[in-house]
């Protein structure tokens, strides 16, 4: 099984001092940035935040709008509601846009996600204990 | 115009297989021929890096545990362990999208993930999915939802139809995200190496340039919008099962 033609030219000794060198590489900022990630905000550039913020300002007002279009067409009141759920939807995409722009988490949920944000334990030491 | 010219021709759905049940169009298609190889990709890249699994991985193998690990932290940093049982859906959308996108980098491939068709079904199980889970766990809590700690009983009126729409547009700002970026990008691919023939020998590498570029580019939005794509769903799953 294991007989890799890479691996096993290395003598055990030396494997002791490449797990200190990993396990040290692994402790560097550099690495632990690439593990971690902030992960609760992807990687954002000025065009990709514009874009997300039309898209979330967009979308909530074509639901305000599809709502409000569909309960006209069953309840026969056209064109009352959809002006109200535009007008609602409009609403909930500047919502969306202030939890997006306030950071409190991605458009949705009330509470700042402090539970989840910067102190969570994202060690890399993940990958060995599962191998075991 | 003839056909192929048109920075749109690469996105026209084209039928390999007619097939039709009772009526019902389901031809296997160009995307679906590429959702087939993308699955296959994805099966073939970890089922062959854990073939034999080493404690020392080699090359392969480690590929395979890294893409693990990468959703595994990602799942722990967004979710918490709560997130553990639905690791397998989120590795398999961020794979999924992931593999679908690289596969669309292909010259003459074709990119499902520019479809709304695909990503707004992507979105909308995921948003079933999640919703389920919320009710499951939360049962009439779950209503909660739409209704801030702390709001005056008096505002519930206007804002619980405001927080519905606002939880009702996230398929749509999911789906429409991952879908406008891959078409537009691909597009604008098309776009510049049109213009390198038209411009032709005299003016012609002046956009070839920019298609050299414009094609790391769009790698690096290949995997960023499966990030994203997986990030969110992760987000959504961390609301359902943490109601405030």
């Amino acid at each position: 099984m294991a007989s890799d033609d890479d691996t096993s030219k290395a003598p055990p000794g030396d494997l002791d001092a490449f797990g200190q060198k990993l396990k040290k590489a692994r402790e560097t900022e550099e690495s632990r940035r690439l593990w971690k990630s902030d992960v609760n905000k992807p990687p954002q550039t000025a065009l990709g935040l514009a874009f997300r913020v039309s898209v979330e300002l967009v979308s909530a007002v074509a639901v305000g709008f599809a709502i409000g279009w569909g309960l006209d067409y069953l309840l026969d009141t056209k064109p009352w509601l959809m002006v109200v759920f535009i007008v609602l939807g409009f609403a909930a995409g500047v919502m969306n846009v202030y939890r997006l722009a306030s950071g409190m988490g991605n458009t949705m949920g009330y509470k700042k996600d402090d539970a989840t944000g910067n102190e969570a334990p994202g060690t890399p030491e993940e990958g060995k204990d599962r191998r075991g | 115009m003839a056909e192929g010219h048109s920075p749109l021709a690469q996105f026209e759905i084209k039928k390999l297989v007619d097939i039709n049940i009772a009526g019902i169009d389901a031809s296997f298609t160009n995307s679906s021929l590429f959702m087939v190889l993308t699955v296959a990709t994805v099966t073939l890249f970890l089922v062959g890096g854990m073939r034999r699994s080493e404690t020392v991985p080699g090359r392969w193998q480690s590929m395979a545990e890294l893409s693990y690990i990468f959703i595994a932290n990602m799942l722990k940093d967004t979710v918490g362990s709560e997130g553990r049982p639905y690791f397998p859906f989120i590795f398999t959308i961020f794979m999924f999208v992931l593999v679908g996108n690289m596969w669309g980098m292909m010259p003459y491939s074709f990119t499902f993930t520019s479809h709304i068709a695909v990503t707004f079904a992507m979105a909308f199980f995921i948003f079933i999915g999640v919703t389920l889970i919320a009710i499951a766990k939360h049962k009439l809590h779950f209503l909660a939802f739409f209704m801030p700690p702390g709001v005056p009983i008096v505002m519930a009126p206007l804002l619980v139809p405001i927080e519905i729409i606002s939880y009702l547009s996230r398929p749509i700002s999911l789906s429409v995200r991952l879908f406008a970026n891959m078409l537009a990008g691909h597009t604008l691919l098309k776009v510049f190496a049109g213009f390198i023939i038209s411009l032709g020998i005299a003016a012609g590498w002046l956009p070839f340039v920019f298609v050299v570029a414009l094609t790391g580019l769009e790698f690096v939005i290949a995997f960023l919008q499966a990030f994203v794509f997986t990030i969110l769903t992760c987000l959504y799953l961390n609301d359902a099962l943490h109601l405030h």
